[in-house]
């Protein structure tokens, strides 16, 4: 179970950006535990999906809650990890005791944080000549430093290779294994069906699908997850 | 008149010699350009931190306002504080004018808008690229601020830079506030003015040189400093 977190409810959402509608019509309910995937094209409306549901964004209709706590009241027990890891200008180890700081929390937990990702070693080192794979531990390491009810990740393995795939595929397991609930953008279909108890799909800004992994994996019900799934080009 | 080669011959003399009066001249204008330097960054650098995160009505106006100040009239400023400072002015009771404290505060307000705007921008720069973290960490505004001065503190050395070489080859304000008096407030550029006005170009070469040397040295260390921080990618 999560850690006190409640589920996400979505009603009647939609976001715009000038004449540019993003999302129509969004009606979610997730639970509060697990890890749900979120999928789509790109284009799909899945990064802005996300940070409506982390708070940093508002939507122009509808209304966001994780329970009854409006998302962008919740966003404090939350954390993000980006696609490309937003890294500090400082060593590996500042880049998790600036988060611990911010949060009130001692510096004394940062090397238990750096050991969960396998980055101890490289505690003095500057973040950012860090490899792809170890720059996205270490986001990882930062963001669960927080202690997240929820941890959003924003396709974390894109462009990394199998190794570190895997690296944070187990690193993510063992945060929802201890309770913290993930929700994932991938267009890696291998790591979702590892990885996702639920899946979303968007398609041009609307959620077609959202139903359990197994499912959605093995009987889609739209076509556009069909065909995402087939391969085939989705515009 | 001398010769610009018997100057030069001269003037090494008084710079190899080690000159006391030469000495007095480059002490004061060090001493009175690096207090203004770190007085302007004391002020500068939180405005323009708190100006580039900040979001405000107007604040179009203030950007433009400050990168104006930058091209400040020295001789505009001298009068201005010497309008203060002078004995029927608001702060004449100060007894300030004709001190190197009054040229301390003529050199800072020069330079502080050149520190504010030219902090603000990279700060920005900076931040645009933390923006996504910060959000999601839910820093506020003064964590936020501290945060970026602290990791554009290489970038912001150039800043400093810029500000004490203004400082250091201030004549216009220095001149009116100060009243280059002999043994008490006469500095290197100054200096270099009356010596030349009077014909006597061995000293104001002297000056000219070292002023030339400091600002050659300077740089060096700048540069150096930024060199190591470019290798830890910390620029």
């Amino acid at each position: 179970m999560s850690r006190g977190q409640n589920g996400l409810f979505m009603r009647d959402v939609t976001l715009r950006f000038g004449q540019a509608t993003v999302l129509r019509g969004l009606n979610l309910a997730l639970p509060s535990s697990g890890c749900t995937m979120i999928m789509g094209a790109n284009g799909a409306g899945k990064s802005k999906l996300l940070q409506l549901m982390h708070g940093l964004i508002a939507p122009s209709t509808g209304t966001v809650c994780w329970g009854d706590t409006p998302a962008v009241q919740a966003t404090r027990r939350q954390a993000m990890v980006f696609q490309k890891p937003v890294l500090l200008r400082r060593s590996v180890a500042a880049n998790i005791e600036f988060v611990l700081n911010a949060r009130g929390q001692s510096r004394h937990l940062c090397q238990h944080w750096l050991d969960h990702v396998g980055l101890a070693h490289k505690a003095r080192q500057p973040a950012r000549l860090l490899s792809g794979g170890e720059a996205q531990r270490l986001a990882l390491a930062r963001a669960l430093a927080t202690q997240p009810d929820v941890l959003f990740l924003d396709e974390p393995t894109a462009s990394l290779d199998p190794a570190s795939v895997l690296a944070i595929e187990d690193i993510v397991h063992q945060a929802k294994d201890a309770g913290t609930r993930i929700i994932f953008i991938s267009h890696d279909i291998g790591q979702a069906r590892r990885m996702a108890d639920e899946v979303v799909f968007l398609a041009g800004g609307e959620a077609v699908e959202h139903t359990p992994a197994q499912q959605f994996f093995n009987h889609p019900r739209s076509t556009a997850a069909r065909n995402y799934l087939d391969g085939k080009i989705v515009v | 008149m001398q010769s610009i080669g018997d100057a030069l011959h001269l003037a090494l003399q008084l710079v190899l010699s080690g000159n006391a009066d030469l000495v007095e001249i480059v002490l004061l204008s060090v001493r009175v350009s690096i207090t203004a330097s770190v007085l302007a960054l004391i002020i500068g650098l939180p405005i323009g931190a708190l100006v580039a995160v900040a979001r405000f009505p107007g604040r179009s106006v203030v950007l433009v306002v400050m990168n104006a100040l930058m091209g400040l009239p020295p001789v505009v400023v001298g009068l201005l504080v010497y309008l203060h400072l002078s004995r029927s002015g608001p702060l004449g009771f100060l007894g300030l004018l004709y001190t190197p404290t009054a040229m301390i505060i003529a050199q800072t307000i020069l330079i502080t808008p050149i520190v504010a705007a030219l902090s603000r921008q990279l700060i920005e720069d900076l931040h645009a690229e933390y923006a996504p973290l910060f959000r999601s960490l839910c820093l506020t505004r003064l964590q936020t601020m501290r945060a970026l001065l602290w990791d554009a503190r290489y970038s912001l050395i150039t800043v400093a830079l810029a500000g004490f070489g203004r400082a250091v080859a201030e004549v216009g304000a220095v001149i009116i506030v100060g009243g280059n008096i002999d043994h008490l407030t006469r500095v290197m550029t100054t200096a270099i003015a009356l010596e030349t006005s009077k014909g006597e170009l061995a000293l104001a070469l002297a000056l000219g040189m070292i002023l030339l040397v400091l600002a050659l040295v300077v740089n060096g260390a700048v540069q150096a400093v930024r060199l190591g921080a470019q290798r830890q990618a910390y620029v």
